[in-house]
């Protein structure tokens, strides 16, 4: 069997990203957001290959457009997030399931790691990186604002601001998991080891790392045994989460 | 002269065009604890809302500047899963590991070195999600006090706690009154603590119908006004009712 290493090193860094993010969405209850988000990309990824740019870029221009949408809208009318997020994702859905090309549509909706290119790789350990420096930095108000709004503010934290930094970090780790598992599988990459973790979890530090660390062993995991079974990888990755999920059950503290 | 560290003018809060909070004029000096009375619904929490400026108001809000405010809200969901621990919460505020064992001793959680087991394994690394109610207001206060604020703003913080804890919170809030010159506002139900810790009073119906020096502002007339009916309050005399003397 032949190991891509740019599939490896992005795997890992896409991985431990977007276990770590994924933790802290899971505490905020956004659980669905991330997966529902990543259907916002949909348009993106299609302007990309229609007009043959680097879908990764179509991706963020929707994402970004989307997220500032729902954290305008959230804000000005306090509709909980969640049924903002719904307005959008099927909207965006909608426009991109008519603007992807047909042939092209299988790879937009569930990834394919396999025809990652090095400019991808570089770009996916970089954004990682970033997503993973930016959250440790914010994580302590987050983690305040999660447990009260009013409490958070008093201590000085912006919440709103926070919030909107928040789901560009979001955006940011959705778009570079499309390459690995696609727009309809992302939500697995974000939520499961955040889940799993929080079975077996003690504190809120190991938490977020151990979450952290299953999203590694899941995606390069799944990536290894995609390329070793010869199938495609995106589901591979959400059936190795889901499986590393289940084990964590026997182990609920 | 007295240090004056928080002054309101003609405060008022609406929330959808409907007014909560209408005209309230009042000022605290340093050392000063404050007592906020008034029957559900009268605009207490508000008050401290608008005074954390958490919501819009109009009129006129002025802390000194620099102060350091501590907060204890009234209740706090704590959902059972969340993975925080005691240490965690407490250390979100990053103190030193002093200032939080001192912090939990004066809130009644023991902190000597023949409790250490129990400090850790049931108190500190435990989840605050299971916490009980008195233990979660325990932990919250002892939030508010471990970065030395100036001034505390307790939203009833005896509720929830059982009597023997009460008195420690009392204590603690005397102590803090005393000790450091703590500058103290609670909102609080209980008519004998307003007299015993208090030195002011302001007394709220969506309105302001009083403020001043407990013993001359709460008279039957006013309370009667103030929660509506036969409300009627027998004032008992406390030993250490001296104590809420300010020292000149």
């Amino acid at each position: 069997m032949e190991i891509n290493y740019l599939q490896i090193l992005s795997g890992v860094f896409v991985g431990l990203a977007s276990g770590y993010l994924g933790s802290f969405m899971v505490l905020k209850r956004m659980a669905l957001v991330g997966d529902a988000l990543s259907h916002v990309a949909l348009p993106g990824v299609a302007l990309g290959l229609l007009f043959n740019f680097n879908p990764l870029f179509g991706a963020f221009a929707t994402l970004f457009v989307g997220i500032i949408g729902i954290w305008f809208i959230e804000y000005k009318t306090e509709l909980p997030a969640e049924s903002v997020v719904g307005l959008f994702f099927t909207f965006a859905l909608a426009v991109g399931l008519l603007l992807t090309p047909e042939e092209e549509l299988l790879e937009a909706l569930f990834g394919d790691i396999s025809t990652i290119s090095s400019v991808d790789a570089l770009l996916a350990v970089l954004l990682s990186l970033v997503v993973l420096l930016i959250m440790r930095s914010i994580s302590r108000g987050f983690i305040l604002g999660t447990i009260s709004k009013d409490l958070a503010k008093a201590s000085g934290v912006k919440v709103a601001r926070q919030n909107l930094v928040f789901m560009a970090l979001v955006a940011i780790i959705v778009a570079v998991g499309i390459k690995s598992v696609g727009t309809l599988l992302m939500g697995a990459l974000v939520i499961i080891p955040a889940i799993a973790s929080k079975n077996i979890a003690t504190g809120m530090t190991r938490y977020n790392w151990t979450s952290a660390i299953i999203g590694l062993v899941s995606l390069v995991g799944g990536v290894l045994l995609a390329n070793y079974l010869n199938l495609a990888p995106g589901p591979i990755v959400v059936l190795t989460s889901a499986a590393i999920f289940i084990v964590t059950i026997a182990f609920k503290k | 002269m007295p240090e004056k560290i928080l002054e309101v003018e003609n405060l008022d809060v609406s929330f959808d065009g409907q007014n909560v909070l209408e005209n309230i004029n009042f000022n605290l000096d340093k050392g000063d604890v404050l007592a906020v009375i008034g029957p559900n619904g009268a605009g207490k929490s508000v008050l401290f809302r608008a005074l954390l400026g958490l919501i819009p108001y109009s009129g006129k809000i002025s802390w000194q500047a620099g102060l350091k405010i501590g907060y204890v809200p009234q209740k706090l969901a704590i959902e059972r899963d969340l993975p925080i621990t005691v240490v965690e919460f407490l250390g979100l505020k990053s103190p030193t590991k002093e200032n939080m064992l001192q912090a939990l001793s004066s809130v009644g959680i023991n902190t000597g070195p023949e409790q250490e087991h129990h400090l850790e394994h049931h108190i500190l690394n435990r989840r605050m999600g299971l916490l009980s109610g008195g233990e979660l207001q325990r932990v919250l206060i002892a939030w508010s006090l471990v970065d030395n604020p100036d001034i505390l703003l307790f939203d009833e913080p005896t509720a929830g706690i059982d009597i023997g804890g009460e008195e420690t919170i009392y204590n603690l809030l005397h102590e803090l009154q005393d000790k450091r010159n703590l500058t103290i506002i609670l909102i609080s139900h209980d008519l004998n603590v307003v007299y015993r810790y208090a030195n002011s009073v302001i007394c709220l119906n969506k309105q302001q119908v009083c403020f001043g020096e407990p013993h001359s502002v709460l008279n039957p007339d006013e309370l009667s006004s103030l929660y509506g009916g036969e409300a009627k309050f027998y004032h008992h005399e406390h030993k250490n009712n001296d104590h809420t003397q300010k020292p000149d």
